[in-house]
């Protein structure tokens, strides 16, 4: 088997280019495995949901190649469509509607018989816990009830593979893990998924394999692990001073890590054991108000490749 | 799924929203013509002398009216539905972009909206003519043409103000062309009165925009007065307005859509 059908979403050099001229997607490659999760992080304006509306046969590709489940979005958009679910980064359920007709006329646009479509919607209800609000309308339900009402729309036609841009944002933080869990859920039961975020923990959490993106382009690849393996180090030490000290530290914490991070309120110092880099701080008696040790994370991996926190 | 089934699917979402309501709507489609008919034409009509009765073809003034106001419904109606609505399912509600990640296309869209108009003018025109058939205006069987007439005038107008809509950003616009577009043509098109007192450059005006042929057409044939010759270049006029509009209705819609 050739490369391109072992993988439901296939891209080489893919590139958007708008109608004002700006390049939002600028010669991507990429390949979504089957059974994975997928995941694009990036800031805002960074490329990702413009890749997802090409994938999703919503926004025409401009230039270079992309399949979708073995097929061409320029041709084959329609049938594409048929077996793709999309959850949009902003809601757009059907307001005038009730819950389960939200479902129910949805299928319909799938044409999935009405039958079947009442089965799956009392299916998919269940899945995403809202079976009890079946007969409400759709306004007065919270963010998160929303979103898991989106998710649900977006497997109704049975998908395979589920398109999610940035699921969780705007969400408390209770909504997200209640989210997260349906969405590991939908993982085990073998979906491929492709999802966009901004934030680190979800990537980390839900994504086999990641793909940063930053203007436009991809700057780096591979599962949570492995990205934070090549481009930080195991462990990063925390340091806050007061300002007195801060502004003579004069080169003060040199030679202590393999890389420093200065943030407006912080040093972060990129070391293998970050316990005793903090005792070498120590005895060099610069004084610290605070100090934090922890295990590098994707927030590490992306300052290290684009100069930049992640969420700003 | 063939685009005219995926239209139907576009128009099936309008009724299940719509069958909530549909009583209140049929109501005040009934009660909307009464009002109308009994204050401008028993009121005003019974100031007109016979002599000024032979400008309206020698029928009762409200005779006269009555057909106008139908056609003048059906262009109110339908430009209504066609902007606020179609905004809210382009922007505010996102429901266009709900169905377009299905496999429902923008010209089953397209369809599907004109269909759902096409309905609702359908059964308002029809309510309405039971109107005039209590007022006694209506003169002949051949009446009931004024219900796909009617409905023509609704798509026709329908079709033009969707693919308006699809290329706005905001509903600024709208009531620009409420005022300047539709208030116009509902007071000059010979709704309320002859295009013959026009002074002769506005009936010229009047003879090419598309109400006038709407309103000739229905009172035509509420009154049985449809001429043989102008009946088929009024329809001819409203039908190539229809296909004029949808072809740029899914143009613009398109263009919105897909970026």
């Amino acid at each position: 088997m050739t490369n391109q059908q072992q993988s439901l979403v296939h891209a080489r050099g893919l590139t958007k280019r708008y109608a004002n001229g700006f390049t939002a997607v600028d010669g991507v490659d990429f390949d979504v495995r089957p059974g994975k999760a997928f995941g694009f992080l990036g800031p805002n304006g960074a490329g990702k949901t413009s890749t997802m509306r090409m994938i999703a046969c919503s926004s025409p590709v401009t230039e270079g190649t992309l399949s979708v489940i073995g097929m061409d979005p320029r041709t084959q958009a329609r049938e594409i469509k048929s077996k793709l679910g999309v959850v949009p980064q902003i809601d757009n359920l059907d307001t005038e509607l009730t819950v389960r007709e939200n479902l129910e006329m949805y299928a319909r646009y799938f044409d999935i018989p009405r039958d079947v479509a009442t089965k799956r919607t009392d299916e998919l209800l269940e899945f995403v816990q809202l079976d009890e609000r079946a007969k409400d309308q759709v306004e007065p339900l919270s963010g998160g009830m929303k979103r898991r009402l989106t998710i649900a729309r977006a497997l109704i036609n049975d998908p395979d593979l589920v398109i999610l841009d940035e699921p969780t944002t705007g969400l408390d933080p209770q909504a997200r893990h209640l989210l997260w869990e349906r969405l590991y859920q939908l993982k085990r039961r073998g979906a491929t998924l492709i999802i966009t975020t901004h934030y680190m923990d979800e990537a980390e959490q839900l994504c086999d394999h990641l793909v940063v993106m930053d203007k436009a382009k991809i700057v780096a690849e591979g599962s949570p692990r492995q990205l934070i393996d090549q481009h930080s180090t195991r462990e990063v030490l925390e340091l806050r001073f007061t300002d007195a000290v801060r502004d003579n530290l004069d080169g003060q914490l040199d030679g202590l890590a393999d890389r420093i991070e200065e943030l407006p309120d912080r040093h972060l110092l990129y070391t293998e054991n970050g316990e005793r880099t903090l005792e070498q701080v120590n005895l060099r008696e610069i004084p610290v108000e605070s100090a934090l040790v922890r295990r590098s994370s994707m927030e590490d991996v992306f300052l290290r490749l684009t100069g930049r926190s992640l969420v700003e | 799924m063939t685009v005219l089934a995926a239209s139907g699917r576009v128009w099936q979402r309008n009724w299940l929203v719509y069958k909530r309501l549909w009583h209140r709507s049929l109501a005040f489609g009934f009660l909307q013509p009464v009002l109308f008919l009994t204050a401008m034409g028993i009121g005003i009509g019974a100031l007109l002398t016979p002599s000024s009765l032979e400008a309206f073809g020698g029928v009762p003034y409200i005779d006269w009216l009555g057909p106008g106001l139908l056609a003048a419904m059906a262009m109110q109606t339908a430009t209504f539905e066609s902007t606020y609505p179609i905004m809210n399912r382009i922007m505010w509600g996102r429901n266009y972009e709900a169905m377009l990640s299905t496999p429902v296309g923008i010209r089953s869209i397209v369809l599907g909206e004109l269909g759902w108009t096409a309905f609702r003018i359908g059964s308002l025109a029809a309510v309405f003519l039971v109107v005039l058939a209590l007022f006694g205006i209506v003169r002949t069987p051949l009446a009931v043409l004024a219900v796909p007439f009617a409905t023509l005038v609704g798509v026709a107008f329908a079709a033009c103000l969707i693919a308006f809509t699809a290329t706005q950003k905001n509903d600024v616009g709208f009531s620009a062309i409420f005022r300047f577009v539709i208030n116009p043509l509902f007071l000059f098109s010979g709704t309320f009165f002859p295009l013959t007192n026009l002074p002769e450059p506005l009936r010229a005006v009047a003879w090419a925009t598309p109400l006038f042929h709407g309103v000739e057409l229905i009172r035509g044939s509420v009154l049985d007065q449809l001429d043989p010759v102008t009946a088929p270049l009024h329809l001819a006029y409203l039908l190539i307005m229809f296909g004029v509009g949808a072809w740029f209705a899914e143009r613009t819609l398109t263009r919105r859509m897909a970026g």
